[in-house]
């Protein structure tokens, strides 16, 4: 029942939440531009009402659901891939994307993934390798390479390629 | 008639193409890898790779994200089968037979009913789909503001009475769509629109692929985490090409379930909220109340196999006629499609087909040729495709993750939104787990800038008299289905309650 209280608790947030927001898209617009976006937030204030009533009325199968809403070793699995990723979204803008990228293999096969260091090591050259042909030699993207110093160091692949190729 | 076959024509000259041809073989093969590993389907494989296709010309890459959709309709098959997790969503009626079959040593037999009924449900719903997309593209050439508004309210409609969700969370999914579609800009009179925290990236708006990617990407990665928890359980599968041409002669020669399968298949499939997986369901149950022998359905029975793969492969290509037709998609996977064709600079709707022919033709051409290409790939590596299911899912995700964050970057150029995206994975993953449909949203967002501009373009020109909707026949009739459809789940409810009432 705890769970059940905890996943009352993560339903309701959401809700006020989305609640809060709509106040704020109320005032200061016209029936023009507004209009649209107004009535439709409205009609999501009223469907999240109407969950928040048939909760509390028991309707929905959440409601009655007495499984935790996360378990923990689902929390662990989902939380750490999440966060991966989140660091590896911070990483592109410091150390470039192929670093982060190899860092980023390196710890989710190696440390997640339990593989061995064969396929570990694989994957970690191979992800830069494949995203640098496909990103910016065939789709010609220039992807973010990071603080000034890491972006010349990287030049120096730029250079060879239009050099040789 | 005769126009359509010489249009036909010119459609199979242009599948023929080198480029086109190895865009189908390419897509085909990718549709069936993402078709059978779980927790990936022909949406995820077509958000992720989207992105990718803009290295070759519209045509082209229309064909091999089509190609893709088929091959991941093939692909379910295999997975459910041989591991008896659905391959993706579209296969879980394929289980229920499939799996008992496993058991008792005859996957082989089954992959290959499937395999063949996906077959003919394909080549069925083409041959359908061709008859029936010209008259109806020309149809709705007629349409003006009043109608195309009607016809997305009854697509979003349809989600309410027949998408089967939890009804106020549905609506909300809807509306989260249509509003973040109206972030940004406005279009018509200029105003910057909901820029939350004064931040300037909001002002381009959230793009379609950033929520598509970010759902479909990443929050089905974490959902598929979570619900294998990276482990899966395998059955052995022994395949040699005697016993196959066997179960191949066998096969033609008593299995009539694809073909009911086939064009039940086809008409839900054209319905937005409908779509692959009812249709396979449907058709499940079909040919099981149909069958001379109903009680061996769920023992491992081929024509528990045979119908469901029908019917889904018919309903992808069912789900691409009002995309191509109207401009209103039939599925999640062709609201990704319909997004994509707007980039690539096409303006989807009835105009399609007078505009662009030749990619028009192209696409249906290439179904054709799909459609074979697929059957063949299929059985020839089905061995192939079981050795890849053993690969680890801690493998496959972080290609993923990096295919999507990339991805995302590609189209965009903004770092910005793979941050959104990020956002709205979780996000998408913590509604799911609630409950909360995800795909009325996908396609909302993509239908939500055309939604507002008709609904405001038709009150501008009615001067704001709201009446305008309801005294022209056509928008008047699919106003009227779409009440009946957001009626109906209430009318089935009191019904129900009456014969309780009278029970008790």
């Amino acid at each position: 029942m705890g769970f059940a209280t905890l996943a009352l608790s993560l339903g309701l947030m959401w809700n006020v939440w989305s609640d809060g927001l709509r106040i704020g898209w109320v005032e200061g617009r016209g029936p023009g531009a507004g209009m649209w976006p107004f009535w439709l937030s409205l009609g999501m204030a009223g469907a999240s009402v109407a969950t928040i009533i048939r909760w509390f009325q028991r309707k929905t199968a959440e409601s009655r659901s007495t499984e935790p809403y996360i378990a923990p070793e689902t929390l662990f699995l989902v939380g750490v891939s999440a966060v991966s990723l989140l660091v590896l979204l911070i990483l592109m803008n410091v150390i470039g994307t192929y670093l982060s990228l190899m860092v980023f293999m390196l710890f989710y096969v190696r440390v997640i993934g339990k593989h061995g260091w064969a396929m570990t090591s694989a994957m970690v050259v191979g992800t830069p390798v494949f995203v640098y042909l496909l990103f910016e030699v065939a789709l010609t993207k220039y992807l973010p390479k990071g603080l000034p110093i890491f972006e010349e160091g990287f030049l120096w692949i730029d250079n060879f390629r239009w050099q040789y190729f | 008639m005769q126009e359509i076959l010489l249009a036909l024509s010119g459609g199979f000259l242009q599948a023929f193409e080198p480029l086109n041809l190895f865009m189908i073989f390419a897509g085909c093969l990718a549709g069936l890898f993402v078709g059978c590993m779980p927790g990936l389907g022909s949406v995820n494989g077509v958000a992720i790779l989207l992105p990718v296709t803009f290295l070759v010309p519209p045509t082209a890459a229309i064909i091999f994200l089509a190609a893709l959709y088929y091959g991941a309709m093939y692909g379910g098959a295999i997975s459910s089968i041989t591991l008896g997790i659905p391959g993706a969503s579209t296969a879980v009626a394929t289980v229920f037979d499939g799996r008992p079959m496993a058991q008792q040593g005859k996957a082989d037999k089954a992959l290959m009913a499937a395999a063949i009924a996906s077959f003919i449900g394909g080549t069925v719903s083409i041959i359908l789909f061709t008859l029936f997309a010209p008259p109806l593209a020309a149809f709705a050439l007629k349409f003006g503001p009043q109608e195309e508004f009607a016809l997305m309210v009854l697509a979003f409609a349809t989600f309410i009475g027949l998408g089967g969700d939890d009804i106020p969370k549905t609506i909300f999914s809807i509306l989260l769509g249509l509003v973040m579609a109206a972030i940004g800009f406005d279009i018509i009179s200029g105003q910057p629109r909901m820029i939350f925290f004064d931040m300037v990236e909001l002002q381009r708006g959230i793009g379609f692929l950033v929520l598509a990617i970010g759902i479909y990407g990443i929050g089905e990665m974490l959902w598929t985490l979570e619900s294998t928890k990276g482990q899966v359980q395998m059955h052995k599968v022994k395949v040699t090409w005697e016993r196959m041409l066997a179960y191949l002669r066998d096969m033609m020669a008593d299995i009539h379930s694809p073909w009911v399968g086939s064009f039940l298949g086809f008409f839900v499939g054209t319905l937005p909220a409908a779509g692959a997986t009812p249709a396979a369901l449907m058709s499940y149950g079909l040919s099981k109340t149909f069958s001379k022998d109903p009680d061996s359905f769920g023992k491992g029975n081929v024509a528990g196999v045979a119908a469901p793969e029908a019917a889904n492969n018919a309903a992808s290509t069912g789900s691409m006629l009002p995309m191509i037709t109207l401009g209103i998609p039939g599925s999640p996977t062709t609201a990704i499609l319909l997004g994509g064709m707007i980039i690539w600079g096409l303006r989807p709707g009835p105009l399609l087909f007078t505009e662009n022919p030749d990619f028009v033709w192209g696409l249906i051409g290439s179904m054709y040729v799909a459609n074979a290409v697929t059957v063949l790939l299929n059985i020839a590596m089905i061995p192939i495709f079981i050795r890849v299911l053993a690969m680890p899912f801690t493998l496959l995700t972080p290609i993923i993750f990096v295919l999507c964050v990339l991805g995302v970057f590609a189209t965009t150029d903004r770092m910005f939104d793979t941050w959104v995206m990020l956002l709205l994975g979780v996000g998408g993953y913590l509604l799911r787990k609630l409950n909360y449909p995800v795909a009325p949203a996908v396609l909302a967002i993509v239908l939500g800038p055309l939604a507002e501009r008709s609904l405001r373009q038709s009150l501008i020109s009615s001067q704001g008299d709201v009446t305008t909707f309801i005294t022209r026949p056509i928008s008047l009739t699919c106003i009227l289905i779409a009440l009946a459809l957001i009626s109906y789940p209430f009318i089935q409810r009191t019904i129900r309650k009456r014969k309780e009432k009278s029970v008790t």
